[in-house]
């Protein structure tokens, strides 16, 4: 980590004294590949960039879109079951905003409902014909199940400011990180307005032997379905001949 | 040490996982059921999506009733043609049990029923072998009577008998089939080898002298959980090899150990002891359906709703 500060720092000096055409913001990633291998537990990919010492920044960190259901739950004969479902389709997978200070200060409404900037703002629209007031709740049970599982952040104001240019922040990516390209866009504000705008692609995917299991089992389902068999057989066999010896 | 499974797409500690295949290994070589029972369950409740856990634990039970099988075959406790017929049965009984599975899983209610199949069975069976291992124990106090081989009843009256030498039994053969049926659907359902039924099933209803029941059991699990496997790797991708592989390495040391333990122990006792087990497991499902849930709200992703 420490490591990787030093070098950001490095990049960014060279960055700042090298280039002749100022760039109001700019802002790059430790790295922009996560690979899930076999020992994979979570991950923190370093955010840093520079400003030229105005405006604020906020970054929004959005997974792949996909379908999710919502289901609530119902007491059935004293049993909890689920009940009803709603889905949301286009609903992101990740989703974390990270901002220099709290945005309610310096970033409208309007802005922020049209960048979709902050949990509240996500555009989620429920498949199902259903009331608002219902809509909402199902809205909100999905931001809150997706935070308790880290997908969706908590808290913003967590970029770091280091002498009004510099700022920088971990993002952490669990181990159950949903897979696909995501998108990082970063935009600086002044006076309540974005006046900059930077956007860059971050790729999680699986590697090496996990990618190849995956891969096989949805692909070759009957191929993958008969080797686990094999595999099962061979280990019985094995395991009873190693001690049948010992 | 943690690793990532590529098919329940999350990270497991590979330790928590073997203690676990050894420690329900041992049960499953002492008892002669698949040891799916348990384990299933504490799959899930490790966080293992519930439909994994099934589809995982059925390629488990393979290694595990294979290598459980050769010692009770060296013994002279299989009965192949007995369990031959089970297993027909049990092939036609996983089959639509992973159809149904699919089905219910599109439904959105393969958890729910997943877990009321096991109260069920597991709070059934558990507490019949507890009456009768208590009975049992009180009888060996007793002065002993002499007992009939087995008890004749309506069951006896069916056609197609076959003559079952091992087992010393002249019996219709739908009466095994239909058993095999049955246990086959939960063994796809449940992820389970289902000998927990199999077992009592055999002693019960067919009057199968207690000696070969569980190599024959055994047996018969082999296919019908290797048919389930297959199955659930190809309809329904819940197969995943790398968690089947760790909980195979525990099984396989365990099965060893428990078959070695379970004929030093006495029947009546172990009855019991495992009566008490299914018991706990029962009672534990049955909290977690009671109990209020934290969030009222559960999320699914992907299609297939």
């Amino acid at each position: 980590m420490i490591r990787h500060v030093a070098i950001a720092l490095l990049a960014l000096s060279t960055c700042i004294t090298a280039s002749a055409r100022a760039e109001p913001v700019i802002v790059d990633l430790s790295e922009n590949f996560v690979a899930i291998t076999a020992g994979f537990t979570g991950t923190e990919v370093l955010l840093f960039g520079t400003t030229e010492g105005y405006g604020e920044v906020v970054v929004v960190i959005e997974g792949p879109k996909e379908e999710i259901s919502v289901r609530r739950k119902e007491k059935v004969a004293g049993i909890w079951i689920n009940g009803q479902q709603v889905d949301f389709k286009e609903a992101p997978a990740f989703y974390q905003v990270l901002s220099t200070s709290s945005l309610d200060e310096w970033l409208p409404l309007s802005v922020r409902e049209k960048y979709q900037i902050g949990v509240e703002y996500l555009d989620l629209q429920p498949r199902e014909e259903i009331g608002a007031a219902e809509a909402a709740e199902y809205r909100a049970a999905l931001i809150r199940n997706k935070q308790r599982i880290g997908h969706y952040g908590q808290v913003e104001n967590r970029l770091k400011t280091i002498g009004g240019r510099l700022f920088r922040s971990s993002v952490y990516f669990p181990a159950n990180v949903p897979v696909g390209i995501y998108e990082v866009r970063t935009y600086l504000v002044e006076k309540g307005k974005i006046v900059s705008t930077r956007t860059m692609p971050l790729t999680i995917n699986k590697i090496g032997i996990e990618a190849d299991v995956f891969r096989v089992a949805h692909q070759h389902s009957a191929l993958y379905g008969i080797a686990a068999i094999v595999i099962a057989v061979m280990a019985g066999l094995g395991g009873n001949a190693l001690f049948r010896k010992g | 040490m943690f690793l990532y499974l590529p098919i329940a797409e999350l990270s497991v500690n590979v330790f928590v996982i073997l203690g676990l295949g050894i420690g329900v290994g041992t049960l499953s070589g002492i008892f002669g059921v698949g040891g799916g029972f348990l384990m299933t369950p504490l799959l899930i409740f490790l966080g293992i999506p519930p439909a994994v856990a099934v589809g995982t634990e059925a390629n488990q039970i393979v290694a595990s009733s294979v290598s459980g099988v050769l010692a009770h075959w060296r013994r002279g406790n299989v009965d192949f043609k007995m369990g031959s017929v089970l297993l027909v049965g049990g092939v036609v009984g996983s089959t639509f049990g992973v159809w149904l599975f699919k089905l219910l899983r599109e439904l959105g209610q393969i958890d729910l029923v997943i877990m009321l199949s096991y109260v069920v069975f597991l709070g059934i069976i558990g507490s019949l072998m507890l009456v009768e291992s208590i009975r049992a124990m009180q009888r060996a106090r007793s002065p002993a009577r002499r007992r009939k081989l087995h008890q004749h009843n309506f069951l006896h009256g069916l056609p197609f008998k076959m003559r079952f030498r091992k087992s010393k039994l002249y019996i219709s053969v739908l009466l095994p089939l239909l058993i095999g049926v049955f246990v086959g659907v939960l063994s796809a359902i449940m992820g389970v080898g289902g000998g927990f039924v199999m077992v009592p099933a055999m002693i019960y209803l067919l009057g199968m002298p207690t000696s070969v029941v569980v190599g024959t059991s055994l047996f018969q699990i082999i296919f019908v959980t290797a048919n389930a496997t297959f199955l659930q790797a190809t309809f329904n991708q819940t197969v995943d090899v790398v968690l089947a592989i760790l909980l195979l390495i525990g099984a396989v040391i365990g099965a060893q150990v428990g078959t070695r333990l379970g004929s030093k122990l006495r029947g009546e006792q172990l009855r019991g002891l495992l009566a008490l087990m299914v018991l706990t497991v029962c009672g534990k499902i049955v909290f977690d359906l009671l109990v209020t849930p934290d969030d009222m709200f559960i999320l699914a992703t992907g299609g297939g709703h």
